[in-house]
């Protein structure tokens, strides 16, 4: 390869060397000749009437229809002893990530809220001071399988910012990574603090500080806006931004924005949960290979999240998927309230039990296993292709105290 | 200038001679090492990783395949996705594969008869190579019965096609010497279609082969070396004519039929049995000219009954073995070295076969340019050419 190819350079030559030999299989069969040998190949599969060979591939036949099926036959299928190994519990990862080596863990990132440094100014307001850094890290996003990151405070997804309705905010954020970097945010706020060029979008080794009031209520993002945009989004450059509704505005539903607040006795009844989905395109081919809540592929299955069921459940959602335009959540044994971009205090979809998002779409979800027995309770994005790829996870519901 | 007039040197002084280059030699390499000339061009990027699947075997136990690493370094599969599904695997050795080898992933996936299946290996820098299953159906196992029905199969390719155009033989005898050039000619027309089709076939297994084998280099190499060694084996005892040409002949032919039966063995092995009728009649119609080619410079010659049998062994055995050896181990390099060694074998064929049709006429010049050896010549090819394109879909 050229010696100036740099990350990218890499994948594509790795593609370019082997997809060679590889893909050249058309046909399954090791070697496709095109000469007269192919017919041999081509030819077997084709020809039906191959009298030769008649009854062998008849008995082929019967015994692959029990390979190919479901291993669910239970004892009618008369090799299911035989082809324990092929149940269907096998399509997962192999092997654990090492969170430590990451510097994150993906359970702990369900509930790491980030609030900053508070302060009173002089009109009585209170100002909330986050200090982010762009830092490029190497994670690993499934067991092995190692992803050159460009992050927000060395974790993906970056820190889940949180602050309540009306307070000044201020971000101090530094570029310690090797390209230009911004933190955009989904809210309200002036032009100059937009994240974009010539608003906050700085080189390597620079500061900026953005600063706004946090507005409005709701379940919001942020994420880096520099060119090319979908690079800096996948490469892992987004978290969640969460402003707490203040009670005091919303006499109608204090109640409910009460419990919205972080830290407030009502809200100490909630067991609330950040989840960001995304996905990773580990060859930098358009497409992702590992798909995930939190960055980790299959992590909540290894490490299914404790519920206590005597509490209810709500979790701050975000998809931040590239290159796929809509990813989705479907929960098991369940149904839950939705409330898009979080920015109402009522529902706006009752009793679902999937919902779809749209690239940088949020909400939260509420939802109790109050009345269910223990267990394990799976959720995934409806996607099947996103399950099998990683997106998936288990909810380990159990009595308080359990 | 004589020996004598050179100093006469002591075993130590030679040995000393010998010495100081080859420790030269090493001190180089290892003020190279040292040096380490390419760290100016280190600029970080990971290594360039290959992965080249040389086998796919599917049975109950799920989807098996023999994987070789080709990269700048030793690299490590991660995870395996059948389908964009990840799934559990096993490897045989576990751990980093070094460049160069090669180690079987058992994945237990329940494939589905006739339908197509995508297997995506991912590496730890979540590099993927992909491969494809075309058709799923099931791999035959290496039994007994297996091994005979390729044998007959073998032998209708290989054996059967050859026996039938040495039958021309009693036909052939009284030709005249026009006759006699054609015939030749037709036999060097035949082994040209075969030289170019041989090549070609070596060639693009070859692409197939992880890189580290060097495709189209190993392939030329092998042919000349083939063609050398056989060149000067051939001419031990003078130009071979006669029956020791007839059984160069078969030589060059087997060993091209051996490269045959290996890829019909590896298409066996790779699941795709079922051999049509129709085309087993194709092949034999395709060969017969084979048994034409290798009766044509015995005309001369009294030939027993034993020197058939051994000629039909030596041209149309090997396509037996090779279905075997195929069906046992097949990869594409060894595929691909197998052919290129045909390949020479025919061209030291043609070689020999030209020299005795010379030979065989006053006049060279004449000779090379009659209509019956130019037709000859044309006419083996063209026969060559219409039967593989009566047989090719
Ligand atoms: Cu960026």
């Amino acid at each position: 390869m050229p010696a100036d190819a740099g990350k990218r350079g890499r994948d594509v030559s790795a593609n370019v060397e082997t997809s060679r030999p590889i893909e050249p299989h058309a046909v399954e069969t090791g070697p496709v000749l095109a000469s007269r040998r192919a017919l041999l190949v081509g030819g077997l599969v084709a020809a039906s009437g191959a009298a030769v060979v008649a009854s062998r591939a008849q008995s082929q036949a019967t015994q692959d229809l029990t390979v190919g099926h479901d291993m669910s036959g239970g004892a009618v299928d008369p090799y299911l002893a035989d082809d324990s190994g092929m149940a269907h519990g096998n399509m997962t990862m192999v092997g654990r990530v090492d969170h430590s080596r990451n510097g994150f863990d993906p359970t702990a990132m369900l509930t790491d809220w980030e609030t900053g440094q508070t302060e009173v100014l002089t009109d009585g307001r209170t100002l909330r001071t986050f200090e982010v850094d762009a830092i490029d890290m190497e994670i690993e996003v499934a067991p092995g399988v190692f992803f050159p990151a460009w992050t927000f405070n060395g974790r993906v997804p970056g820190p889940a910012l949180r602050a309540k309705e009306g307070e000044r905010l201020r971000i101090i954020f530094r570029n310690l990574g090797s390209h230009p970097h911004s933190m955009h945010f989904h809210g309200i706020h002036s032009a100059r603090m937009d994240g974009i060029t010539g608003a906050g979008l700085i080189g390597p080794g620079e500061e900026f500080v953005y600063e706004f009031d946090a507005r409005p209520f709701g379940c919001h993002l942020y994420h880096c806006h520099a060119l090319p945009l979908k690079r800096h989004m996948h490469k892992g450059m987004y978290g969640l931004f969460v402003v707490d509704p203040d009670p005091a505005r919303h006499p109608e539903h204090a109640a409910v924005a009460a419990s919205r607040v972080l830290g407030s006795p009502e809200n100490a009844e909630w067991q609330e949960l950040a989840m960001v989905m995304n996905g990773f395109d580990t060859n930098f081919d358009g497409e992702n290979e590992v798909y995930a809540v939190n960055t980790v592929g299959q992590v909540y299955m290894n490490e299914p999240i404790r519920i206590d069921k005597s509490r209810p459940v709500r979790i701050y959602l975000m998809n931040a998927t590239e290159f796929d335009p809509i990813n989705s959540f479907h929960l098991h044994g369940n149904f839950f309230d939705y409330y898009d971009t979080g920015t109402q205090l009522t529902p706006t979809l009752r009793t679902v039990d999937v919902i779809m998002q749209c690239q940088a779409q949020r909400g939260i979800l509420e939802f109790s296993f109050a009345d269910h027995e223990d267990g394990l309770y799976m959720f995934h994005a409806h996607q099947a292709e996103f399950t099998e790829l990683g997106w998936m996870a288990f909810f380990d519901v159990q009595e308080s105290g359990a | 200038m004589t020996d004598q007039s050179q100093p006469r040197r002591s075993p130590m002084t030679r040995l000393l001679l010998v010495l100081v280059p080859l420790a030269a030699m090493l001190g180089a390499f290892v003020w190279i090492a040292s040096l380490d000339p390419l760290r100016g061009f280190n600029n970080g990027a990971p290594p360039v990783e290959a992965l080249t699947v040389e086998r796919t075997i599917l049975d109950r136990s799920g989807i098996s395949l023999r994987v070789r690493a080709g990269g700048s370094e030793a690299m490590v599969v991660a995870q395996v996705a059948v389908d964009d599904a990840y799934w559990t695997f096993t490897q045989e050795p576990a751990g980093p594969i070094a460049r160069g080898d090669a180690v079987w992933l058992r994945i237990p996936y329940p494939w589905v008869l006739g339908e197509a299946h995508n297997v995506n290996l991912l590496s730890n820098t979540g590099a993927t190579f992909g491969h494809e299953i075309g058709v799923a159906v099931s791999t035959p196992r290496a039994a007994w019965g297996q091994l005979r029905f390729q044998a007959v199969i073998g032998a209708i390719v290989g054996l059967l096609p050859v026996a039938l155009g040495l039958m021309f033989y009693p036909a052939m005898k009284g030709v005249s010497r026009s006759g006699m050039n054609f015939l030749l000619a037709l036999t060097v027309g035949l082994l040209a279609f075969l030289l170019i089709d041989t090549i070609s076939e070596a060639l693009e297994l070859s692409t197939e082969a992880a890189a580290i084998f060097q495709g189209s280099a190993m392939v030329w190499l092998a042919a000349l070396a083939s063609f050398l060694l056989l060149m000067a084996l051939g001419r031990w005892r003078g130009n071979p004519e006669g029956i020791a040409l007839a059984f160069y002949i078969a030589l060059g032919i087997g060993l091209h039929n051996f490269g045959e039966g290996l890829a019909i063995g590896g298409a066996f092995a790779a699941g795709s049995a079922g051999l049509g009728t129709f085309l087993v009649l194709g092949f034999a119609l395709h060969n017969v000219t084979e048994g034409i080619g290798i009766a044509a410079p015995m005309l001369r010659a009294r030939p027993t009954l034993w020197t058939f049998a051994a000629l039909i062994l030596l041209a149309g055995g090997p396509a037996i073995l090779g279905m075997w050896a195929g069906s046992l181990a097949y990869a594409p390099q060894w595929s691909a070295l197998a052919l290129a060694v045909g390949a020479g074998a025919i061209l030291q064929v043609m070689v020999e076969v030209t020299a005795y049709l010379l030979r065989q006429n006053a006049d060279r010049q004449a000779a090379l340019m009659s209509p019956a050896v130019l037709g000859g010549f044309l006419g083996g090819t063209a026969f060559m050419y219409a039967t593989a394109a009566l047989i090719k879909i």
